[in-house]
């Protein structure tokens, strides 16, 4: 398996805070890697260090290098629009437009150019099944996307980053703020995408991230404990600190 | 000093739940008089709203009502109280077109203004423009006529000819004094718009621009709107500033240049001027009731907007 993200000393600052701290890890293309780690510990950070969102936090600055296909998203030249369209984001909270289903899914691809008609009718046929929503909406795809249940607005936003064709798609505690019943099927999801795509997560729940990952890393106070298989790190931690957290002593 | 000590320790002896079950009589007095209270400052305030409502309806209703002017006549452009000829219909045409025209030059403006300060720079946009709007606000409309007076329309007079006072110079004097209202309610509907909205699409790839133009305006449309409907209603009712440029002639208002009335202005001028309870007098009654029939529509409208809002 080749790996799709290359992190190598990857350093963040809030202003002088240090917020992550020389983060090196590498991610194989279409796994699930899971972010775990108490609050605070700098795993959403480094999400969001991978598309570059932090850039938009005014007093945020960062050395070292993340490579996505082997160029690193933070040389000079790196075109943000090009990186976001290959790099998807979930948010925590559902955060569909106030706008109707349809236009929800063609806001992404109409930004990146495409007007025709027929084609964002396709776009949204499939990004709507691979998402599991189809049957649900289909007949309704003009009515206003703020009228669908928390977890179908999720599925909906996981539909909208299909739709602009990305290879990797991050989730931030994507299922927090949802019910065990979507929850479970977002979790179905997550694995059937993981065939085409390159998955990070970050959870609070060590259950989910058992369930659904291939790898977990395992952030405390910015820095990397523990990076390895899941079924591993689960089972036979190698640092007493990760087993102190995954046995729920702490966090 | 001991007995506020004893005081204290007396009312945490009490628990909470016995308190809340059995006001303090003291407290309960309180708690009547601040009922009373607001009761009769919202009584105070609908019996003035109605009574000026009934009065001027009736004041207004007057001359149709006794026959001396018929509808016909009054919604006429013949406008020669010397000869009992009493047709409002340039003013009113004047008023709604200066306010609408306010409106179209000052919507872009403020809404840009108000994008400017949430979007494109928060910081120094918000510690510059923001009390800059607000002492905007606080200039006394007789300031922003004077300064239309004695810069606004002899520039008009030397850059198009003509007199200089008219529908331009109206429309220049008071779409800048209804610009702080587009910017602050633009400003303040554009910041309720929440944070992971925006993060949504720049995850998508959309650039500020985009951003702003695809999402943020269209989702923001209708506060919005009513920022600019309530900058038009203010428009509309202005008197005092209008009333130095506008050139205060019975012209129907079709041409920039030329001196047209308003319903204000006409008020203003002639309120004084005219015998109470004679026709002219009645028809200056009239006209107010039309202002405040529009004024209705306009805050009806806003009602309106707004309710589609949180229904969408």
């Amino acid at each position: 398996m080749s790996d799709k993200i290359k992190v190598e000393s990857f350093n963040l600052f809030y202003g002088d805070n240090q917020a992550l701290k020389d983060i090196g890890l590498n991610l194989e293309e279409k796994k699930v890697t899971a972010l775990i780690g108490p609050s605070g510990c700098g795993k959403s950070t480094f999400l969001r260090s991978i598309n570059r969102m932090n850039d938009m936090i005014p007093g945020v600055s960062t050395t070292g290098i993340i490579e996505i296909d082997g160029k690193n998203v933070y040389r000079e030249e790196q075109d943000l629009v090009q990186l976001r369209k290959n790099v998807g984001m979930v948010f925590q909270q559902p955060n569909p437009f106030p706008l109707s289903i349809y236009d929800n899914i063609t806001y992404g691809p109409r930004i990146h150019g495409i007007t025709k008609r027929e084609e964002l009718d396709m776009i949204v046929e499939r990004t709507l099944v691979q998402a599991n929503l189809w049957d649900e909406v289909k007949d309704r795809l003009q009515s206003s996307a703020l009228g669908l249940s928390g977890g179908q607005q999720q599925r909906l936003v996981i539909a909208r980053v299909l739709a602009i064709q990305p290879d990797v798609i991050l989730m931030d505690e994507p299922a927090s703020a949802l019910d065990p019943i979507s929850t479970e099927r977002l979790e179905d999801l997550i694995t059937q995408l993981k065939n085409d795509y390159t998955i990070v997560i970050v959870t609070h729940n060590m259950q989910q991230a058992a369930r659904v990952s291939d790898m977990t890393a395992f952030f405390l106070n910015g820095e990397i404990i523990e990076y390895s298989m899941t079924s591993q790190l689960f089972t036979s931690p190698k640092d007493s600190r990760t087993e102190d957290y995954i046995s729920g002593r702490f966090g | 000093m001991e007995q506020l000590v004893t005081n204290q320790v007396a009312e945490q002896k009490r628990p909470l739940s016995e308190d809340l079950k059995k006001p303090l009589p003291k407290i309960l007095q309180a708690e009547r008089r601040g009922r009373v209270l607001t009761y009769v400052s919202s009584w105070v305030l609908l019996l003035i709203l109605f009574s000026l409502l009934i009065f001027i309806t009736s004041k207004g209703a007057a001359p149709f009502i006794s026959g001396e002017v018929s509808f016909a006549e009054f919604f006429s452009t013949k406008w020669n109280p010397g000869e009992n000829s009493y047709g409002a219909l340039s003013f009113i045409l004047g008023s709604l077109i200066v306010s609408v025209c306010a409106a179209i030059v000052s919507a872009p403006l403020g809404i840009g203004a108000a994008i400017f300060m949430t979007e494109i720079a928060p910081k120094w946009g918000r510690k510059i423009l923001q009390p800059a709007t607000e002492i905007l606000v606080g200039i006394p409309s007789v300031v922003y006529g004077f300064v239309g007076l004695t810069v606004v329309v002899p520039f008009i007079r030397e850059q198009f000819g003509g007199l200089g006072f008219g529908l331009l110079a109206g429309v220049i004097v008071l779409s800048i004094m209804i610009l702080p209202t587009i910017v602050s309610i633009s400003v303040d509907t554009l910041q309720s718009i929440p944070r992971h909205l925006r993060e949504g699409s720049y995850a998508l790839g959309a650039t500020r621009w985009q951003t702003i133009s695809r999402l943020l305006l269209r989702t923001s449309l209708p506060g919005l709107m009513t920022g600019v409907v309530l900058g038009m209603a203010r428009a509309f009712g202005e008197a005092l500033a209008v009333q130095m440029v506008i050139g205060n002639s019975p012209n129907l208002p079709f041409n920039l240049l030329t001196p047209i009335s308003t319903l204000t202005s006409i008020i203003t001028l002639n309120m004084g001027n005219t015998v109470q309870g004679s026709t002219y007098n009645s028809i200056l009654w009239s006209m107010a009731l039309i202002l405040l029939l529009m004024t209705l529509l306009f805050v009806v409208l806003i009602r309106w907007i707004t309710k589609r809002r949180e229904q969408s």
